[in-house]
């Protein structure tokens, strides 16, 4: 049993292909560019068992083609490790292709088992220094960084994002910064800039709870892309 | 039989029987390349577009219509020869004797004909009403034959959009024949067909098909008329691909200058053009420049065909649609596909011409289409807009490999098939009926079988659906007789000459049923079945709106609970219709397409159980109701994919809205996406979609500033339509439909 908070079944951002993307309940970050704050609290969201889950996705695999399947989001996945580790393992056995998409912060016995199911991690590395690691997010950015030295070592495959926040870490030194960090792990193949996006503001509004990043401007696209070449440099 | 004009063609039965499929089988050359050959337009081919885009624009501000011509009727020899440049034009004919000026036709009715001129301020001169004055016109027919109870079906709205007072369409006559045989051979099996029946008994089936090849005979004479009129002979085969695409132009523009069907489609023309282009480029008369030329010619001359028609007419179906749908695609029985260069030839018109809701571009979708195709389909689409798609994998083992549709997803088989087009009825209406006891709570009509008015607290899901199953009872025999009086009418005073001459003189036949508003009712019974339905009544004890307490499951979830409602009410409607036999013996068929007619339809229909209140336009086609999905798109489509198409063989519309973020990152990855899509939703059975890749906002720029978007081209129910003739309010209800978007 898991607890789940929603599900889309035509996911083209979350992995490769074709998608079909279950969000988890619950998070123990604050990250505050955080665009789903109603995947939270522990206490919402609805139950379901790995089987149900598993029927659902297979009524979507004719559109999954060569490359898409699943993706686990949410919320973090990794705080029902064992849950996923279920999903996971069921959808193997079935010969969907597995996505995961964290934080990376956490790395029990349990995470390490659900990642011998992954066949490919989307990884947020959100900013490059602790600093704003801890005042931004709520961890440290030890935490992602041993998560990938794990991933590394088990050759999974990794989709780095991080989401550029004006006035944040909109600058060319942190995309230089994450640009080192890359470079140490030949396991990520792709690097994903988003810009930061505000259509999650009538979220916080409803929850009655302030966007801690809402009076920053949303990020453009020309500036993802800009960054973005000097990271391909 | 041998012709000079065939050579270097690979023999066969088609030489000997008029097999137009036979032909295209031994000697197509199927393609399985990449978009890359494709040629830009020439100086000339923009040159000629430019002017009839000058001519689009002088139209759209004189309202829509550019000219009439009040004192002739239309018919094939009525109008002189008409050119957009005479000098540069390599396709020539118009439907008159100017481009995009309009003939009146009033064969189907003159009340709608008068009414039309008048609509946009001419007036119908005294000379054609003179004409018609001692005529029986289809409509005068259709009304001397109609019950009050049919008048009274008609006039509350839970039948609409009967063709009973102007051509019925739906009607594909097989156009490439005349230019495969030239029109001597085809009147001279038509004269054998004639001579054979000689020996049968004259009952009224026999005399009826007589009379009929006589008029067939007569017309394809005026065919070869019409085409000297302009300095050509098709009395015999073309020799060449400029030829083969002319007088198959010259056979659909007699068609389109007899009848103005609703829906006058064109087949399935670009591999059998192939076959000549190939011809002439590989002996060196033809240029892949010039090929393309010749398509983008032919392309003009149909986005340049026009009817005139009243503005009730619009509200049904907007946009000024013909409906000249072309199959593209598909599969071979043999397992070759039949895609041709010529495929990509005649979507490449959406760029050298630029995008436009006509030719009704319709794509033949099967798995085993090469990726290539599939690939340059959905850059197509994401580009433009203007193209649907259809389940080849489904329709090829009913309709075999040489079928094609007519008006937006009515497949038949070319030359062998035609149908009776119904209309369709609006069965959330008839659900209220029902619990009213026979009373139209909208119109304030009676109608129907007459009981009392359901009196309970909550409604109950079984005797509702006792209680509704009486009315679809009542409402198809009705119906089914409505429209064998409608076709009884048009053989008898309309008979499309030129088509059926283009067609085998023993055709099958169709009858086609729709329904309106099935994703409403599958919501309102779900509603009564899973939630508490607490019926409001009005102070004549009517009952006029619902309080709805609890949750239910909607239909576009992906959720059977639901989806199961309204497979089944499909297949409930379908089995009741073929209890009531048809005119001529034609097979009933079901479809679920609305056209626009969904705004209208809502706007007679009284607020529904699901919560949709008075007057709410409803989803258009099979399209779940808006913006009641949880689980995204696909769960949505695999819903509608639900329905079945043995019930529904008339097709089962879907349009599918989505943002160019939501589909993916990259161009790249948004055209595999969208491939992906297609295969997922066509390998569940699905049988049709349209797919749009726009932003809301672009919608509503070009709702404020219509002249900035001059061709903005969506696509709606079955149909494509330039975004700036829809009304104000059909463009609003585009606006307010699901987008999927990303999160």
């Amino acid at each position: 049993m898991g607890r789940i908070h929603s599900f889309q079944s035509l996911g083209t951002v979350d992995g490769p292909g074709i998608r079909f993307v279950v969000f988890f309940q619950g998070c123990h970050l604050r990250c505050k560019c955080c665009h789903n704050p109603d995947t939270w609290a522990f206490s919402e969201g609805t139950e379901y068992t790995a089987e149900e889950i598993l029927k659902r996705v297979l009524r979507f695999r004719e559109y999954f083609g060569r490359e898409g399947g699943i993706t686990l989001s949410g919320g973090e996945p990794l705080l029902q490790a064992e849950f996923a580790h279920e999903i996971f393992t069921l959808c193997h056995q079935n010969g969907i292709h597995t996505c995961l998409d964290t934080s990376g912060s956490i790395l029990t016995d349990a995470v390490k088992a659900l990642l011998r199911e992954t066949d490919r991690v989307l990884l947020d590395i959100k900013y490059t220094n602790d600093e704003q690691y801890r005042e931004n997010v709520g961890c440290t950015l030890q935490a992602p960084l041993a998560f990938l030295d794990y991933l590394k070592q088990n050759n999974i495959p990794v989709t780095v994002r991080q989401v550029i926040i004006p006035t944040v870490n909109d600058t060319e030194e942190n995309i230089l910064e994450l640009k080192k960090i890359i470079s140490q792990y030949p396991n990520i193949d792709k690097t994903e800039l988003l810009p930061f996006r505000k259509i999650c503001q009538t979220k916080y509004d409803a929850m009655k709870i302030e966007f801690p990043f809402g009076h920053l401007p949303a990020g453009t696209k020309e500036k993802a892309d800009a960054l973005m070449k000097i990271l391909e440099q | 039989m041998e012709h000079t004009n065939w050579n270097g063609f690979v023999g066969g039965a088609w030489q000997n029987e008029i097999n137009v499929r036979d032909f295209i089988q031994k000697n197509y050359t199927e393609y399985t390349g990449d978009d890359s050959f494709l040629a830009k337009a020439t100086p000339r081919t923009k040159n000629l577009m430019d002017q009839l885009q000058k001519l689009f624009a002088v139209e759209r501000k004189c309202g829509g219509v550019l000219d009439v011509d009040t004192t002739t009727a239309s018919s094939l020899l009525n109008y002189g020869p008409g050119y957009i440049d005479k000098e540069n034009e390599i396709i020539v004919g118009l439907q008159t004797n100017r481009p995009l000026k309009r003939g009146v036709n009033p064969f189907g009715g003159m009340r709608m004909a008068k009414q039309a001129c008048e609509a946009y301020g001419y007036k119908l001169t005294d000379k054609v009403q003179n004409e018609f004055r001692y005529r029986t016109t289809h409509n005068d027919g259709v009304f001397r034959a109609y019950t009050s109870e049919m008048r009274a079906a008609r006039k509350c709205h839970v039948i609409t959009g009967l063709p009973d007072a102007y051509g019925r369409g739906r009607i594909i006559g097989d156009y490439r024949r005349v230019a495969l045989y030239g029109v001597d051979r085809l009147i001279e099996e038509k004269q054998k067909d004639k001579a054979n029946l000689a020996n049968e008994n004259f009952d009224v089936e026999r005399i009826r098909l007589d009379e009929e090849l006589f008029q067939q005979i007569t017309f394809l004479g005026y065919l070869k008329e019409m085409a000297a009129l302009y300095g050509y002979d098709i009395s015999g085969p073309a020799g060449n691909a400029r030829e083969a695409i002319q007088w198959t132009y010259f056979a659909y523009l007699g068609s389109i200058k007899e009848q103005n069907g609703a829906a006058m489609s064109l087949g399935r023309v670009s591999t059998f053009f192939d076959i000549y282009i190939e011809r002439d480029l590989a002996n060196g008369t033809l240029t892949e420049e010039g090929a393309q030329e010749l398509m983008d010619d032919f392309v003009m001359k149909l986005r340049a065909a026009r009817h005139l028609r009243t503005p009730e007419y619009n509200e049904l179906f907007a946009g000024d649609p013909m409906w000249i749908t072309e199959a593209i695609g598909g599969v071979g029985e043999d397992g070759r596909t039949l895609v041709t260069k010529n495929c990509f030839r005649m979507l490449n018109t959406l760029y050298t011409l630029c995008s436009s809701p006509e030719p009704n571009l319709t794509i033949l979708w099967s798995k085993d289409l090469p990726e290539n195709f599939k690939k340059f389909c959905a850059k197509v689409s994401a580009d433009t807009d203007s193209i649907q798609y259809e389940n080849d994998d489904i329709m090829r083992p009913i309709y075999g490999d040489d079928y094609a549709i007519a008006c937006c997803v009515s497949a038949m088989k070319l030359g062998k098939q035609m149908q009776f087009f119904g209309a369709r009825c609006n069965l959330a209406k008839l659900l209220l009926i029902a619990i009213n006891g026979g009373y139209d709570t909208s119109s304030k009509m009676h109608i129907g079988p007459q009981m009392p008015v359901m009196d309970v607290e909550h409604l109950d899901y079984e005797e509702v659906m006792a209680r509704y199953t009486t009315y679809i009872e009542w409402l198809c025999r009705l119906y089914v007789n409505t429209v064998n009086i409608i076709h009884f009418m048009h053989d008898k005073y309309a008979y499309e000459k030129v088509q059926m001459a283009l067609h085998d003189t023993e055709v099958g036949r169709f009858m086609a049923f729709g329904i309106a508003g099935l994703s409403v009712v599958a919501d309102s019974l779900s509603a009564i079945k899973f939630a508490n339905v607490h019926p409001v009544k009005d102070e004549n004890g009517f009952i006029v709106d619902f309080e709805t307490t609890g949750s239910f499951p909607k239909y576009g979830n992906d959720d059977d609970r639901v989806d199961t409602i309204a497979k089944d009410m499909a297949h409930k409607f379908i089995t009741e219709l073929r209890k009531t036999p048809t005119y001529r013996g034609a097979e009933h068929t079901l479809s679920i397409l609305t056209i626009t007619s969904n705004v209208m339809y809502g706007k007679h229909t009284a607020a529904t159980p699901d919560g949709r209140p008075a007057g709410a336009p409803f989803a258009p086609g099979a399209n779940p109701m808006h913006n009641r999905e949880e689980n995204g798109a696909l769960a949505s489509l695999n819903s509608v994919a639900k329905l079945s198409y043995d019930d529904c063989r008339d097709g089962i519309s879907n349009t599918f809205s989505i943002t160019p973020d939501a589909l993916g990152k990259t161009d790249e990855e948004r055209i595999n996406n969208l491939v992906a899509i297609l295969d997922g939703y066509f390998a569940k059975k699905a049988h049709h979609i349209n797919v749009n890749v726009l932003n809301r906002e672009t919608l509503m720029k070009a709702c404020e500033d219509p002249e900035a978007y001059p061709n903005l081209t969506i696509r709606v129910s079955g149909y494509a339509v330039n975004f700036n003739k829809l009304t104000k309010e059909q463009q609003k209800e585009v606006i307010s439909r699901t987008f999927h978007e990303s999160m």
